[in-house]
């Protein structure tokens, strides 16, 4: 009896977070046009609903209703596989995140790393979709989200070691508790400038977005997609946006515990934090030019590779030093 | 619960494995590979290494596989398709299966196997299973530690030397 009532209340738990999240994500492409309107004094989607407030659902409602076109020359079953490929993983993540004290789906011991290895199968997604449009820009949009990626999960991964190191748990929840004195952001600025890059290029944002570079792929890799399957795509990365988000938040800025002079519910923390982190990264997308493959490839090697080796070497040093 | 668990992943590694081995398209062969990675990080999570598990999706799902399609995918898979996939070797290939039966009923044949809870090597037998892991590989297999990494570090010195050669020439 115990165990039906547990899996009913995660069964709940997965339910709220589900569409939570799918709503957020619709919401946060009509956050991102209005931001960078603004950006660029315009005024962004104004025409559905009180300042365009409904746009996202007249998009959602859109993209249901369009034809959904399967290329004669596509492989069939890889085709349809791929956009499925790419949002699970991105929901499936949300079941470790940490969106409050009380308010989780499950806890693992070994939180962080779980995160990481589910977010790294988004990339198959990605090359399943780029191989079995059969098409040759799909095809190079795939090539350079996969390069990328999977470098870019290098440093991400090293850039995560250096808070690890102090928080002494992989426990979303436990690396939160550790951090009620001081955010780790303090002690570690050179893990965070790097996590911060790796999460941009990881979720293929501005001035990483070469994957999706309109101007010289089309689209990249979803090009050959339309209606529901494109919109999985969409789902897919602004989901992702609200994950690494999160796990920079919780990593870096204390999770949703805020300081103890201001008080508010943990959840209301973590809501402030993950916007001010989101409207950053639409900022960037406003404000800075894409890199050219080279650069970006260059930047990570040459640059932030040794830069995060550094930072573990720095806090293997002090922390035997000082703790 | 956990022997229902244990036959449906152990069940499925088989049946994708069987799939895999017999596609023709080497994209959907690879696909199910990662399919078998998966079953296989399920057998870990009943067996209480669960960092093990996030290990072999992170690594060799995540990380090899990729690599792996990310090359395939440069070739043309529609002339490999046509191609006989087929080199008439049955008969050895079946003298070979037997000879392996064989020898694995001679070394395996007496031992009892227990349901995934009682397994001995269970690494999480506490809840500080990363812990656990982190000490015994810092203390107790430090040597082997050190002797795998040196020897990463070799194979990645010896795979940049090649793949230069190549560039200068």
């Amino acid at each position: 009896m115990d165990m039906a009532l547990e899996v009913a209340v995660a069964a709940i738990k997965i339910f709220i977070v589900l569409n939570v999240v799918q709503l957020v994500a619709a919401y946060l492409t009509y956050t991102e046009r209005k931001v960078i309107a603004h950006a660029q004094m315009r005024l962004g989607p104004m025409r559905v609903g009180w300042h365009g407030l409904l746009q996202p659902i007249a998009d959602g409602l859109k993209l249901f209703l369009k034809e959904d076109i399967i290329p004669d020359k596509a492989d069939r079953i890889v085709f349809v596989l791929a956009p499925i490929m790419v949002l699970v993983p991105a929901f499936v993540v949300y079941s470790v995140l940490p969106f409050s004290a009380t308010f989780y789906i499950t806890q693992v011991n070994i939180g962080l790393f779980f995160i990481l290895a589910i977010s790294s199968l988004g990339v198959f997604g990605i090359v399943m979709a780029g191989w079995a449009s059969n098409s040759k820009y799909s095809l190079l949009g795939a090539l350079r989200s996969a390069a990328q990626m999977l470098s870019y999960e290098i440093f991400l991964g090293f850039s995560v070691i250096g808070p690890l190191m102090l928080a002494g748990t992989l426990n979303m929840q436990g690396i939160v508790h550790a951090q009620s004195d001081v955010w780790f952001v303090f002690y570690q600025p050179i893990a965070f400038i790097v996590f911060f890059v790796a999460a941009l290029a990881e979720t293929n944002r501005v001035p990483f977005d070469l994957p999706e570079a309109e101007t010289e792929l089309v689209a990249g890799y979803h090009t050959e997609y339309s209606g529901m399957k494109f919109a999985f795509f969409f789902l897919a990365e602004y989901a992702n946006i609200v994950v690494v988000s999160t796990v920079g938040i919780t990593l870096f800025f204390g999770g949703w515990d805020g300081p103890d002079f201001i008080p508010l519910p943990g959840f209301v923390w973590y809501v402030l934090k993950l916007a001010v982190m989101i409207f950053v990264f639409i900022w960037l997308r406003a404000t800075l030019p894409r890199y050219r493959y080279d650069q970006l490839m260059r930047v990570g090697w040459k640059f932030m590779f040794p830069l995060v080796m550094f930072n573990i070497f720095l806090t293997g040093f002090l922390k035997y030093l000082f703790l | 619960m956990e022997l229902y668990f244990f036959y449906l992943f152990g069940g499925g590694m088989i049946i994708t494995s069987l799939l895999m081995i017999t596609r023709a398209n080497v994209i959907h062969a690879a696909l199910l590979l990662v399919l078998t990675f998966f079953f296989l990080s399920g057998i870990f999570v009943l067996a209480g290494a669960e960092f093990l598990a996030a290990v072999q999706i992170l690594l060799y799902a995540g990380g090899i596989m990729v690599l792996y399609l990310f090359s395939i995918m440069l070739m043309n898979v529609e002339v490999a398709v046509r191609m006989r996939q087929w080199h008439r070797q049955g008969i050895m290939v079946l003298v070979a299966a037997v000879l392996l039966g064989l020898e694995i009923w001679a070394v395996m044949g007496d031992v009892e196997f227990a349901a995934p809870k009682q397994w001995g090597w269970s690494i999480g037998a506490t809840p500080g299973n990363v812990e656990a892991l982190g000490a015994v590989l810092y203390t107790k297999f430090l040597f082997p530690f050190e002797v795998a990494s040196i020897l990463l570090l070799a194979a990645m010195i010896g795979a940049i030397v090649l793949a230069k050669r190549t560039i200068d020439r």
